[in-house]
This record gives C-alpha cells, sequence and structure tokens, in this order.
C-alpha cells in the first residue's frame, strides 16, 4: 500500500475515466456527487473532491490531505471515513493525496497544509460525510441490484446485507455504485454508535511498511537516470557566493556536474557518497557582507533591555502597572529561551524531475504541499497547475517541512533547473545541514511581574515578551494583527487564570537568522514562563500549586478537567520516594487542554532524572485513544529533550551545533514513564500532535524547584548542570 | 573494485572503493532502502544493519571491511527475534514516524539475541545509541518486553 509508489494525478477526469474502467470501482468526494449526471453535476460548484476510493477486491483507499509525519494522520483520516461507512478495518488503506488547493485544502487554513494540530479537526465532518456517501451509495446499488428497498439493507464490517439472505461485498457494488448519483447530504453516525471512532485497539494503518523496511521516505526515492545533489551553503545565514572552483570537486570520480544556485554551490553526482565526497572537495569563497554575523550572547544582550520599556499591547484587562505598584507582594522572573533545531530523523530533502517551461514534478513530504508548487511554479517557469507533487511519509518534522518559503524544495528545483532538466534530482542534506542550514525556533526573553495582596491573592500579572516574529516578510505575514505575531504570544495572551489586572505585551525583533514554527510553536516558550511563574505565585501566596491553579480556573472547566484529572492519577500529595519531588503544568494549545504531574528525581551531586510523567489531556471527542496516547508520550519525549540540553547558538553568525553530538537528542535512558489518560468529551475533536509538547518542561521545572529551591530561568536544563 | 559479500542470504557484488560506506552501498547501489541515513556518525543508529550477526552502524561501516561477511538488513531481518519484535511492534504500535525504526529493531534483535530476557536497564543500555525524534522510547521498551515474551511462548 504505502510500500508503493504511487503517482497519483487523481483529477476529476482521471477519476472520471478510471471510474469506467476496471482499475477504481468507486470515487466519492464530499461537495459534489462525483458520479452524478452530467447536469446535476454542472448545478454544483464544480469541485470534486475524492477522498474514498473502492477497488474492485474491496479494499478501500482513504485519500488524505494531511502529510503523516508520524502523528498518524493516515490513521486517523482513515478511521473517519471507514466508521461512516461501515468498513472493516482490514479492508482500510491509506495513501497521501495530491497537492490540490481546491480538493484538498485545510478547511481552517484555505490552503492545503498540515500543521497547528489542525488535521483531524479540520477533516471530522468532511471525512466522515465522504464514508457516509460512499456507503448510501453501495446500499442505493444493492437496492437496485436485489429490487429491494434500500431501508431493508444494512452494512456491517464491510458486508452489505439484506433480509432475504442477500449480500455483498463492497468490491462486488463499486463499480455499480459509481453509477449512482451521490445523496445531496447524509446523515452522520450518532456517537453512541460508534464502534471504530474512540476504539482503542485499531492498529495503525502503516504499522507493518514501518517495521519490515518497506515504508517509503522521500530519501528513499528513486527515479531513473537520478543524479544525487549535495550543496555547499553559506556558513552565515544571508551570505552569498562570492566565487568557487570546482576542479577538484570534478575530478572525484563520479561526481557528473556542479552548479551555482542562489544559495550555494550544488554538486551532483551518481549516489549519495559521491555528492558528499564532491562538495568536500569545493572551494566558496562567500561574500559576507549582508550576512548575519551576531552571536546568540549579542543577540540576548540586544533583547534584555527591551524587557524594561513597554511593547505593543497583546492583552490588556484592567491595570496591570497600578496593581503591581500597590501589591504587598511582586514575584517576578525573566526568562531566556535558545534557538531550537528540529532534528527531525530524516534530514531535509526532495526529489524534482524538471522540465523548465514546460512541467515539473516533484517528490517530498511537505506540510505545504501548494506552496511548493507555487514556489516551484516561479522557478521552473510553469503554472502552480504544472506542478506535481506526490506526499510521500516524511520521517518526523515537527514544524521544519512547513516552510513558508519551500527552502530545501526550492533547493532541488533551483538544481534541477540549474542542469536544464536533464536528469532527475535528490538533494539530500546531510544531518549537518540539516543542523545549520536554518529555520529555529526562535530565541525569545520573558518577564512575568505578578502581584499579590495581603491576602495572597494575585491581583496583577504583567508579561513582556521579547523575540522575532516567525510570520513576518512570509507570505503569512497577513497573520499579524494590531503588531502582534499571534505565535510569539500565543499561551501568554490568553491566560486562563483569573486575574482581575492583567497585561500582556511583545518586542518584535529583527534578525537575520531563519525561524520556523517548532512543535507547540509560542507555547513552547509562554507555557513555561507562565506555568513555572503561576507556581512561583501559588508558594509565594503558600498555597498548593493545584488547588491554587483550580481556584483560579473557575471560569475554565476543561483546564480544570484535566489538572484535576492528572492530579488525582499523579496521587498528588501522595507520599514519594526519597529523593522524588513532584511539579504540574496545566496549558492549552491548539484548542486541547493538556495537565502533567513530572516525578523528578534530584541527586546529591545536583543530577535530575524524570522518572514518571502523568499526563490528562481533553481534545473533545478521542478519535483514536492509543494514538492520542502516543502523542502525548512523544510530545512529552519532545518537549523533555529540548529542554533539557538543547539549544542551537551562533558565534560570530556561526552555528555552533553541526550533529547529535553537540545537540544530543533524548535518549531512552531520559525516557520518563508515561501516562496518559483522555478527558471523556463529546466536543468536536482539536489537536493532539503539539498540545503534549509544551507542558512537561515547566512541571518539571517545578519539581526541580520543589527539590532545590531554585528556578530555572534560561533553557535548556544542562546550563545549570542538571543534565 | 568488486567486493564481495553475502547481503540478506544472497551473493552480492559491487563495484565501488573499499572505504565507501555500507549504508550508501546498501541504499544507493544496492537498491535496499529499509536501512536509514540520519546523522553520518554513528550517533543516532538509524543505519544499523547485522554483520555476521552482530547490530553494526552501517554508515561508519566501510563496504571494504565487509567483503566475505554476511550483512542482514531489515528486508532480510529473518530471524525468531527480528520476527517476533515485528509482531510486538505491531501489536503495541510502537512506530510514529518510522524513519528510525528499522534501526531500532535491527538493535533489539542484537539485543535479545544475547539476553532473551532484558530488565528495562538491559534495554536501555542497549538502545542508547539509536535515536528516535518522535520519542517513542515508553513504546520500544514495551515493544522488547513483549517480543521477549513472544519468544518464549
Amino acid at each position: 500500500m504505502l510500500a508503493k509508489i504511487k503517482t497519483p494525478q487523481i483529477s476529476r477526469r482521471g477519476f472520471l475515466t478510471a471510474a469506467g474502467g476496471a482499475g477504481v470501482g468507486l470515487a466519492v468526494g464530499l461537495s459534489l456527487p462525483g458520479f452524478a449526471p452530467k447536469a446535476a453535476r454542472a448545478a454544483t460548484d464544480g469541485s470534486f473532491n475524492p477522498f474514498v476510493l473502492i477497488a474492485p477486491d474491496g479494499t478501500v483507499t482513504v485519500l488524505a490531505k494531511h502529510l503523516d509525519k508520524g502523528q498518524g494522520i493516515l490513521t486517523g483520516l482513515t478511521t473517519l471515513v471507514a466508521e461512516e461507512l461501515d468498513a472493516d478495518w482490514a479492508q482500510m488503506r491509506a495513501d497521501h493525496a495530491p497537492a490540490d488547493v481546491e480538493k484538498y485544502k485545510n478547511l481552517f487554513f484555505g490552503v492545503q497544509g498540515t500543521g497547528g494540530s489542525t488535521a483531524i479537526a479540520n477533516s471530522w465532518q468532511q471525512y466522515r460525510k465522504a464514508g457516509a456517501m460512499a456507503r448510501a451509495m453501495l446500499v442505493e446499488a444493492a437496492a437496485k441490484q436485489w429490487g429491494v428497498a434500500a431501508s431493508g439493507i444494512t452494512v456491517e464490517k464491510g458486508v452489505v446485507a439484506h433480509a432475504s439472505g442477500k449480500q455483498a461485498g463492497f468490491g462486488d457494488l463499486a463499480e455499480a455504485a459509481a453509477g449512482i448519483a451521490a445523496p445531496a447530504d447524509v446523515a452522520l453516525k450518532d456517537p453512541a454508535q460508534f464502534s471504530l471512532i474512540g476504539n482503542p485497539d485499531l492498529r495503525r494503518v502503516d504499522g507493518v511498511s514501518k517495521t519490515d523496511g518497506s515504508a517509503i521516505y522521500t530519501q528513499d526515492i528513486v527515479r531513473p537516470g537520478m543524479l544525487y545533489a549535495a550543496v555547499a551553503h553559506p556558513p552565515r545565514f544571508g551570505a552569498t557566493v562570492a566565487s568557487f572552483d570546482a576542479a577538484a570537486a570534478k575530478t572525484v570520480d563520479g561526481v557528473v556536474d556542479v552548479v551555482q544556485i542562489p544559495r550555494g554551490i550544488a554538486v551532483l553526482a551518481k549516489d549519495t557518497w559521491t555528492a558528499f565526497k564532491g562538495r568536500e572537495a569545493l572551494t566558496v569563497e562567500w561574500d559576507e557582507s549582508k550576512a548575519e554575523t551576531r552571536s546568540t550572547e549579542a543577540i540576548f544582550a540586544e533583547y534584555r533591555p527591551m524587557l524594561e520599556k513597554p511593547g505593543t499591547p497583546a492583552r490588556s484587562d484592567g491595570d496591570a502597572e497600578t496593581a503591581l505598584a500597590d501589591a504587598a507582594q511582586v514575584v517576578e522572573a525573566d526568562f531566556e529561551f535558545p534557538f531550537l533545531a528540529h532534528a527531525a530523523m530524516e534530514p531535509m530533502n526532495a526529489v524534482v524531475d524538471a522540465k523548465p517551461g514546460t512541467s515539473v514534478e516533484i517528490w517530498t513530504g511537505s506540510q505545504l504541499p501548494t506552496v511548493d508548487q507555487t514556489v516551484a511554479g516561479q522557478i521552473a517557469g510553469v503554472e502552480p497547475g504544472k506542478v506535481t507533487i506526490n506526499t510521500l511519509l516524511a520521517g518526523g518534522s515537527f514544524g521544519r517541512r512547513a516552510v513558508p518559503n519551500s527552502d530545501y524544495v526550492a533547493e532541488a528545483v533551483q538544481i534541477a533547473v540549474a542542469i536544464g532538466g536533464r536528469a532527475p534530482v535528490k538533494l539530500v542534506w546531510s544531518r549537518e545541514d540539516d543542523m545549520a542550514a536554518g529555520f529555529y525556533r526562535p530565541v525569545y526573553v520573558h518577564c512575568v511581574r505578578a502581584g499579590l495582596d495581603a491576602d495572597g491573592k494575585v491581583v496583577a500579572w504583567q508579561h513582556r515578551i521579547v523575540g522575532q516574529s516567525i510570520v513576518a516578510n512570509t507570505p503569512f505575514a497577513g497573520l499579524i494583527e494590531n503588531g502582534i505575531d499571534g505565535t510569539s504570544v500565543e499561551g501568554a495572551n490568553n491566560l486562563p487564570y483569573k486575574i482581575p489586572n492583567l497585561s500582556v505585551d511583545l518586542h518584535t525583533m529583527d534578525l537575520g537568522v531563519p525561524v520556523l514554527w517548532w512543535r507547540a510553536v509560542g507555547s513552547t516558550h509562554t507555557a513555561y514562563a507562565v506555568e513555572t511563574m503561576i507556581d512561583q505565585v501559588a508558594r509565594a501566596a503558600g498555597k498548593d500549586p493545584v488547588d491554587f491553579r483550580m481556584d483560579l480556573l473557575s471560569e475554565h472547566p476543561r483546564h480544570a478537567g484535566v489538572l484535576k484529572l492528572a492530579a488525582e492519577k499523579a496521587n498528588w500529595g501522595g507520599p514519594l520516594p526519597e529523593g522524588v519531588h513532584r511539579g504540574v503544568a496545566v496549558h492549552e494549545s491548539f484548542n486541547s487542554f493538556v495537565a502533567q504531574v513530572a516525578e523528578v528525581r534530584v541527586r546529591d551531586d545536583g543530577s535530575m532524572k524524570v522518572e514518571r510523567v502523568v499526563c490528562a489531556i481533553d481534545c473533545g471527542v478521542a478519535v483514536n485513544p492509543d494514538q492520542i496516547r502516543a502523542q502525548m508520550e512523544g510530545g512529552i519525549g519532545y518537549g523533555l529533550g529540548a529542554a533539557m540540553r538543547n539549544e542551537v547558538t551562533l558565534t560570530d553568525g556561526e552555528v555552533d551545533q553541526r550533529n547529535f553530538d553537540t545537540y544530543e537528542p533524548l535518549r531512552i535512558d531520559d525516557m520518563p514513564k508515561v501516562e496518559a489518560y483522555i478527558v471523556p468529551s463529546a466536543e468536536a475533536p482539536t489537536g493532539v500532535g503539539e498540545p503534549g509538547t509544551p507542558v512537561v518542561a515547566p512541571a518539571v521545572a517545578n519539581a526541580v524547584f520543589d527539590a532545590t529551591g531554585n528556578l530555572i530561568k534560561a533553557l535548556p536544563f544542562a546550563r545549570h548542570g542538571l543534565v | 573494485m568488486a567486493i564481495d559479500f553475502t547481503l540478506n542470504g544472497k551473493q552480492a557484488s559491487v563495484d565501488a572503493a573499499e572505504d565507501t560506506p555500507l549504508l550508501w552501498v546498501v541504499r544507493d547501489r544496492l537498491g535496499l532502502t529499509g536501512t536509514k541515513f540520519g546523522c553520518g556518525i554513528a550517533l543516532c543508529g538509524a543505519c544499523t544493519v547485522h554483520v555476521d550477526g552482530v547490530a553494526m552502524r552501517s554508515c561508519q561501516t566501510s563496504v571494504g571491511d565487509v567483503a566475505g561477511a554476511s550483512v542482514t538488513t531489515i528486508e532480510g531481518l529473518e530471524s525468531a527475534e527480528g520476527r517476533a519484535l515485528q509482531r510486538a511492534w505491531r501489536e503495541l504500535d510502537v512506530v510514529q514516524c518510522g524513519y528510525c525504526q528499522s534501526g531500532q529493531i535491527m538493535q533489539a534483535a542484537d539485543l535479545l539475541a544475547a539476553t532473551p530476557s532484558p530488565t528495562d536497564e538491559d534495554i536501555d543500555s542497549a538502545m542508547y545509541g539509536n535515536v528516535c525524534r518522535c520519542a517513542t522510547y515508553h513504546r520500544i521498551r514495551a515493544g522488547i518486553h513483549r517480543a521477549a515474551e513472544i519468544l518464549k511462548a
């Protein structure tokens, strides 16, 4: 299924053609009855969104408009369809849909995109309707074939049956169903009828191919005559090629060509290793007149004084300044957050077959395929519609494969165009390229000041944030409202705690370092500042951190719900082994609510080990409970690893970290035991890919404070000898 | 020069410089892509294969060094340990992105062959060099325990 490389070019015409043949039995779209007579089709908006294919052998393939980068969205979307289709899980397959904004846009974004933990949330009705529509067409076909009323037909586990004893599989009916007008509207199941949604026993659709080596990622694509490319990037961001000498590189056996592209010099070879060797033999002189040459220390030194000046308001309730001045007690801390690399297991890559001026075909795993389509079209001089994108499984991403300027895809297209399209090109970044070529979680500094009155009640909260905007100077800059890039302040400006005087403001800084969303985006830093500070305030008030939060969350039952569940499951307040301390944090991100209790052993030598994390999430209806738990486990590991010891630093503008020796990832012995619990909910489903990530660091920091009396204000923890 | 070795039970012969990493020979020359490139310096384990039954990082193993040896990749993993691990991985849905999992399974098969009933500490120690950026470690531990159970059944 996923092991096969497909070239899906699923146009409406293609479907209609295929439906008449033997290949595809039934295809179902949401807004348009796919196989309705022409007159009926003309009465609709003309779009055709094929999400469901039923083959004559009865297998049902769900075309996912979202990229599976590990979060399990192929499984999730397949679950939605299978539920309403009343299919047997064993007959379900999944594949990525092609890039096509009209058919496959994210209903929240308006572009085809996977991000912001929106994949299930925006598809919840759409994919269920697609399944229900296919079911209705199969039933109608059976009714006609058997000469019975549709109302007497049942569908269960992939079997269409009638009381008369007649029965058929989906494959038997697919061709006939394809000739039937799809219903204009279909009823969806009552949640009480769900048997697959919410079922913890469903296994991932990619579980086999990812354990026998057959799953295909971009890294594994081979095209006839393909050349492998490695690019020499400038050592500093913004530098350009002044001159280069390719003579030595060209003498490396197997090097085929050396070409200049806007960001550097590309070496093309007959295999990856030769391309890397050829690159080593290059001599490049860089023009650094426009390069970013600041060190991270200089960046922090520029940011820190900004904390003294009012920024652009992101939220203003009451009068925080006056309330702080009048407070009986003020608790205050400054925080520093480093650049972070995504460091997905699969380094960035793309395969491109370009026919400049005519067409481009791309193989990659992209969170923003239709953005890549536009960028690639501009480079190759073709309309976006002439750019075909084959979406492959991604070996992780964490936001890295959602690049507004399509950096690595653009590079691959530039190389393919530079050689006149004479061969397909596979661009392979090494780990060092991946680490040093940019796109980091930005550096931020924060200051939080909280005021308590004489009774220990928190009356004022002032939160100031200084950092780069992720969306500025990108096609997403329109997201900036009233001078505020929401990604800089999310998690701070929606503080749920009931505090009468509250201000959040922002200084947006300009820097030549490419920055990007990193799993959980703004919450990666705001949750840390907020949740460690609220703990500090609780302690200053002499209150228990859980009770104190609960009191302030009276108007936020879903925050309170997860906090209560996590505290109960962790036996909050109960005895602990000697040397082990608890910390708690609760945070909303991407419309989901997560609380975590961390149990941390702080040893006599000052080092620490996170032994257990108890997590509770409220994400609305739990579509795939086991995958939600997996995302909590993985999100906790991802957030913990970064908080423990990850930072990207610059020396005179040059990235210091190059590989996993200097950017040491979380390893198995660092991984705590994780228990994840899901709050039962009838609300529409919300995100799970990101919300588990930002909560663990403050929970751990609060436990460390409990042990040591020291609040860790600058991340990572390794700076403080804890790791 | 031609270098001969056994790959997944079959004779393989490649014309390559002796210092070419086995990883790139297996992937680019012999077309077996289940073995993954992650770091290139033996710090992540995504490229783990078995050489004469022992887990090795193929990015730091020269093809010249495996001349005459028997190399097994994920595609050819047919040992009882390997089968049990694959079954356990599927039962527990260990994978997320899956990119590191070939290497995880190859390393775990090596562990189980030597230590049929590993403790958590044994697992942490044997699997330390295999990075999973999705942090599926929690389930990797459970998967190895489950595979050990399957092997005993």
